[in-house]
């Protein structure tokens, strides 16, 4: 308990010293994307978050790391509230998207979701053709009024997923019947149709070979210069290959925040250090 | 010897088998100090294999054999002035000595050489079953000794025994099978009989289903169309169909999506009660309640429905079916992975459309397994709402109620009198009769002709309206 004391009062300190503090006007590009101020997540009684507050940045990649169990999951699916339909989950503590309480009565979950899309660790397509899987979004909020606007989302989605030319002949075909690494890129082809501002990426490559996983980064790279990303990752390579900045959790607390390198090279917190470096973890 | 002492002395038999094949793997294994191939329960059931299976085959030879055997040397005993020509005349002198034997349900005085008959039918089956009980003992103690001195670290146990299972899995579906083909080839020579009686074109494409027999007398006004009774079924399955797709589907959204789990758990069994109540109740619930009570809306609506109608059975019927398909999908949408409802919502879909865009789809193949069942009991269970009888209704108007049981009942001929009694008396007591009437008077009326008022039962278990 001392020591979630400690670490929370060093957060604080941490994020006094950003230069975009929250509340701060509405948030510009390069600005603040989404921002959250001690949240907690309960899981019956049981607290599995204790008071994680951190800011991340519109167009950037944050990766976060940490053993299992250490609450880093929980706390990305915060932000487009997908603990809602977790039974017994309870999330307090204030979480913003552009300066807008995401818990507020005026924010309907279902437009927060449209703008904060979801990658997850299993691919998860739907059990329909390629196509439908991509235009499911569009077609769920009304975003095209002809087919052939549907025809073309569905196609820029597959081209920035880099999954276009494996699969435009066969976009009748199960979404299912595709390779696990193609059906991740599916994954986040169908996330980007609806043009969401943030996405969310859990543990996305954990399923995958090492060559799906390197055109995943890559894409992360490439979905950098539109979207915002938060991905979830056990890979501390890939953490510091496709992120800009990196969280370390343990035990339900965020115990480090700082740029890549920083956290990789000189981290300031022991645990840090030793969970980087292999000791535990 | 009766089964039950051969059951369990071959139980005694597996056990002693089974420690034997124990005791020996391990003293070969000590005696060689080599690895034995397989562990020693492989070598014990093996024991047990070889031991019981052949004493089983031979008391399985003896069951199926014995007694036609006996029965023929039964019969070459007879004096051969008392053997009759005719096979049928044959079964009754021997069922005749059988009873003698058994001393039971014997008719009339016995005759000399019926009491030497059964006198040496008694013998012989005495002694085929002392022969038996030695032979089985016999191969059994072959069997064993056989194995107990082929167990040796080489043998290869473990795969006999697998493949001994995979044998015995094998016979299992084959006497579903086999049950199957001999049902169809059973069914195949009393149809060909049938067509010889009734033209097979009157039969597929006629119109009347009113079968009457020469015996009766009321030759020439018959009709054996099968369209009537197929149009009505379909016709009851429909609305059956009708009432517990819809019903059922929802109920099993509701169970699997949105009730909470202590719901869930009072709800769901209590409607699977429903799938345990027995057809008759059904009949009743359709004679009493539902059919004055669509009646009655009927009449409200200003068109004439009688309690009678196939409207009654089909949405009595589809109430009955409502479990098997809401508990079924129920099943099927909860296991829909969590992944793919998460992948919906958190693609900004509602709840609901999650369910039908997402969840539905995926659960598709075995909620159409689940109404296919539902199908298949309606087919079934098509007797409810069959049948006529007089019942005074609720307003003291005599009301045409139907229920029907087994047998062909179309004939408007059929009036028992004597049931003008209030509703719920009418309708709870005299089902019984009406099924058992129904079938005797059918019976009665088909008359003599021994094979075809068998066939006319079999097809016959269908509605006509």
């Amino acid at each position: 308990m001392m020591e979630n004391n400690m670490a929370q009062a060093t957060m604080g300190a941490k994020l006094d010293a950003l230069p975009n503090k929250p509340g701060g006007g509405p948030a510009a590009s390069g600005g603040i994307k989404l921002s959250s101020r001690d949240v907690r997540v309960f899981y019956g009684d049981n607290e599995a978050l204790h008071g994680v507050s951190m800011d991340v940045m519109a167009n950037e990649v944050v990766a976060f790391i940490g053993p299992s169990g250490c609450g880093k999951s929980t706390f990305l699916r915060c932000f487009n509230r997908m603990n809602d339909t977790v039974a017994g989950a309870r999330v307090t503590g204030q979480i913003t998207l552009d300066g807008r309480d995401i818990h507020d009565h005026a924010i309907d979950v279902v437009q927060l979701r449209a703008q904060v899309g979801m990658v997850f660790q299993k691919p998860n397509p739907f059990p329909k053709p390629i196509y439908e899987n991509v235009a499911y979004g569009p077609r769920l909020h009304g975003l095209t009024s002809s087919k052939s606007e549907l025809d073309q989302i569905v196609e820029s989605s597959l081209r920035r997923a880099g999954l276009w030319e494996e699969v435009k002949d066969r976009l009748d075909a199960p979404g299912t019947g595709l390779s696990g690494g193609q059906q991740q890129r599916l994954c986040i082809a169908r996330a980007i149709a609806v043009s969401p501002d943030v996405i969310l990426m859990d543990e996305p490559c954990s399923a995958l070979d090492p060559i799906a996983t390197a055109k995943i980064e890559e894409l992360i790279h490439e979905l950098k210069e539109n979207y915002t990303i938060i991905i979830v990752t056990h890979n501390m390579q890939q953490a510091a290959r496709v992120s800009d900045r990196t969280a370390f959790f343990h035990l339900g607390d965020l115990i480090e925040l700082g740029t890549t390198s920083q956290i990789f090279t000189t981290p300031k917190q022991q645990r840090t250090e030793d969970y980087v470096t292999g000791r535990y973890g | 010897m009766s089964n039950l002492a051969v059951v369990a002395v071959l139980l005694v038999l597996v056990a002693v088998a089974y420690q034997i094949g124990l005791a020996r793997s391990r003293g070969v294994a000590l005696a060689s100090g080599v690895r034995m191939h397989s562990l020693p329960r492989y070598h014990g059931l093996l024991v047990v294999l070889n031991a019981a299976l052949p004493a089983i085959a031979v008391y399985l030879l003896w069951s199926l054999f014995g007694g036609s055997v006996i029965e023929a040397m039964v019969l070459a005993s007879l004096p051969p002035e008392q053997i009759p020509a005719d096979e049928l005349q044959q079964r009754v002198v021997l069922q005749r000595i059988q009873n003698l034997a058994s001393g039971f349900g014997m008719l009339g005085e016995a005759q000399a050489y019926e009491q030497a008959a059964a006198a040496y039918l008694q013998s012989l089956t005495t002694t085929g079953q002392a022969v038996t009980a030695a032979l089985m003992a016999t191969v059994a103690a072959l069997g064993l000794f056989w194995s107990w001195r082929g167990t040796t670290p080489q043998t290869r146990a473990r795969n006999k025994v697998e493949r001994a299972i995979e044998i015995g899995l094998i016979a299992c579906s084959a006497i579903a099978i086999f049950t199957t083909v001999g049902i169809v080839l059973s069914m195949l020579g009393e149809t060909i009989r049938f067509f010889q009686f009734i033209n097979p074109a009157d039969f597929f494409f006629g119109t009347v289903w009113n079968p009457r027999f020469e015996t009766v007398g009321t030759s020439g006004q018959e009709g054996f169309g099968l369209l009537p009774l197929l149009s009505g079924t379909l016709l009851i399955m429909i609305i059956a169909m009708a009432v517990a797709v819809p019903l059922g589907l929802m109920i099993a959204i509701y169970l699997a999506e949105y009730a909470p789990y202590h719901v869930r758990n009072v709800a769901k069994p209590a409607i699977e009660v429903l799938a345990g109540i027995p057809t008759v109740v059904y009949g009743v619930f359709a004679l009493v309640t539902v059919g004055p009570f669509l009646a009655g809306m009927g009449e409200l609506l200003g068109v004439n429905i009688r309690a009678t109608s196939a409207l009654t059975a089909g949405v009595v019927m589809g109430m009955m079916i409502i479990p098997f398909i809401s508990s079924l999908s129920d099943d099927i949408i909860t296991q829909v992975p969590k992944a793919m409802r998460d992948g919906s919502l958190a693609l900004g879909g509602t709840k609901a459309e999650t369910i039908v865009k997402v969840v539905l789809p995926a659960a598709l193949p075995g909620i159409v397994g689940a109404i296919l069942l539902g199908v298949s009991k309606a087919i079934g269970e098509t007797m409810i709402g069959h049948g006529r009888r007089q019942l005074s209704g609720a307003d003291g108007q005599p009301v045409r109620i139907g229920f029907h049981h087994h047998g062909v009942h179309h004939q408007p001929v059929d009036r028992r009198p004597g049931f003008r009694q209030p509703a719920v008396a009418g309708g709870l007591r005299p089902r019984t009769d009406a099924v058992r009437d129904d079938a005797g008077a059918q019976c009665h009326r088909a008359g003599g002709g021994a094979q075809v008022p068998r066939t006319i039962r079999v097809i016959n278990d269908e509605p006509t309206h």
